[in-house]
């Protein structure tokens, strides 16, 4: 794998360079590329060593990335909506979450559902989008030693990143709700609801 | 489920289906599997007269004992088990004649640690976004996402005219449990005290019992770091050597995560990653630094074994 670096940073404009990259080298349909990954600000190019001229390849990211150097701001996007029931059953470190940020769990809710996400980057397991960025006062750290069995569906916290668990897996993130989307199914056209550069928005549903 | 299938009378200790592997997901973070070693996938499936990406079994330390329900050409090639046809030896790295209802029966293992066994028109488990390599972890190809069990039966396809190869050279088998294995410099080998990767070099690593198809745990001295920041998240590629903070080096293999945020100090290169397939726990692995010219040489090198067993067609 070949690991393009662009500059170390958790941040939207890099973060889309990576992605605009991502699909400018697919559109290319190099010989001997097989998959290629955009992380937050990298880029992973999986290719076979012995169909592939590397250095030719080489060549075309510069040009392609030099291509996209004057993307200054991203373009607005529309959200997409995943419904959450927090708190209780669905989110049983809500109240953790809340005496972390020194609020109600009401105010959490209130500021995590608040805001849109970016999703940055897809990893961990299929469909697992990191998204952020969360509100810093609720961001909590997470679980010092992960649960072995997070339900599909449980949406985390980890400091200021937030997720959805596509399938049930173990976990450390902060649990402080749950929704019915499913994330990520092999069988649709299009097996992950969310792809990187995305924007999210959590709605609240079911109150009590 | 009708038609040709082999019928698992005893599954073995981890036996999966693999192809070459789910390229092309890792963007939604669907993880590649496919062969831990792919030289003896591919050997297998070229001796049995398939295309190199058809679909094989791999097997792993403990065989399976398999009730094969068609007349066809098999091949197994890798690890040196003992191997049986209705309680004749079955000589490996060559292909063989199999007739309906005969027995193939895995005992003793001599040597590395996964053998793959190719049928003539492949193994055909239903592909899942382009692959049936199996997934264990995310439950994806193979045979319901999972290894084999006993009273399965696994579809296979049928070729009417299956090119026989009585020989081969396969590949050179881990010596006593050792293993060396070529590395370059990883993206954050700077993170690392000075001539870490020099030194990961002097020593040989353990393979821990905590280790499987993703990767395998590494028991050693401690690498220490040089800097202590926390790396973004980024993409991973098999052969990837990546220190947690406790400093116990994981080397990644098939069934890896798509990205990950440990620094990578090295990764073995391609033409050793069958060789690094053929180890198991409890192994030993030396490491060798090498320069991109020695890695590509050895590829070319490993290449030019296979191409001697390669249908034209399949000659890029």
């Amino acid at each position: 794998m070949l690991l393009v670096e662009l500059e170390p940073a958790i941040d939207p404009v890099v973060n889309e360079r990576a992605i605009l990259l991502a699909s400018r080298l697919r559109d290319r349909n190099a010989r001997g590329v097989r998959d290629i990954a955009p992380g937050y600000c990298t880029l992973g190019v999986h290719y076979d060593p012995l169909q592939t001229d590397l250095a030719a390849l080489e060549q075309a990211i510069e040009r392609e990335f030099a291509a996209l150097a004057s993307l200054e701001a991203v373009a607005a996007r529309s959200a997409i909506e995943i419904p959450v029931n927090y708190g209780g059953e669905h989110g049983p470190d809500l109240a953790a979450v809340a005496t972390h940020a020194g609020c109600s769990t009401a105010e959490v809710i209130k500021r995590h559902s608040e805001r849109t996400y970016r999703v940055y980057m897809l990893g961990f397991v299929p469909g697992f989008a990191y998204m952020g960025r969360v509100d810093p006062s609720i961001a909590a750290p997470r679980h010092r030693v992960p649960r072995e069995r997070v339900r599909a569906g449980s949406v985390g916290i980890a400091g200021l990143q937030t997720g959805v668990y596509p399938v049930e897996s173990p976990g450390g993130w902060q649990l402080i709700g749950h929704t019915t989307t499913i994330m990520f199914d092999p069988g649709r056209d299009k097996p992950s609801l969310l792809a990187a550069g995305d924007v999210v928005r959590f709605v609240p549903v079911g109150h009590r | 489920m009708t038609g040709a299938a082999l019928h698992v009378v005893k599954a073995g200790l981890l036996t999966t289906v693999q192809d070459l592997g789910r390229y092309g997901h890792q963007a939604s973070g669907v993880p590649v599997a496919g062969p831990m070693d792919t030289f003896s996938h591919r050997l297998a499936n070229q001796l049995a007269g398939n295309a190199i990406d058809a679909a094989t079994l791999e097997v792993t330390l403990i065989g399976p004992d398999l009730i094969v329900e068609a007349d066809t050409t098999m091949a197994i090639a890798g690890a040196q088990f003992e191997v049986t046809c209705d309680d004749r030896p079955v000589g490996l790295g060559a292909s063989f004649a199999v007739t309906r209802g005969q027995r193939l029966k895995f005992g003793r293992i001599v040597q590395g640690a996964r053998a793959y066994i190719a049928v003539a028109g492949g193994i055909q488990t239903p592909p899942m976004l382009g692959s049936r390599a199996t997934h264990l972890v995310s439950h994806m190809g193979g045979l319901n996402g999972r290894a084999l069990q006993s009273g399965d039966r696994v579809p296979i396809g049928n070729n009417p005219r299956p090119r026989p190869v009585r020989k081969s050279v396969g590949l050179t088998l881990p010596s006593k449990g050792r293993a060396l294995l070529r590395v370059m410099p990883g993206p954050q080998a700077d993170w690392f005290q000075a001539d870490a990767l020099r030194a990961i070099a002097s020593v040989s690593f353990r393979i821990s019992p905590q280790s499987n198809r993703m990767g395998y745990r590494l028991q050693g001295p401690p690498l220490v770091r040089s800097r202590e920041d926390e790396l973004i998240s980024e993409p991973l590629g098999i052969g990837a050597i990546q220190v947690p903070a406790a400093g116990e080096p994981i080397l990644l293999m098939a069934d890896r995560q798509t990205a990950g945020g440990y620094p990578k100090i090295g990764y073995v290169i391609a033409a050793d990653l069958p060789m690094a397939g053929q180890l198991a726990p409890g192994d030993f692995i030396e490491f060798h630094v090498c320069t991109h010219h020695e890695a590509v040489t050895a590829l070319i090198a490993r290449e030019r074994q296979l191409l001697r067993y390669a249908d034209l067609k399949d000659v890029p």
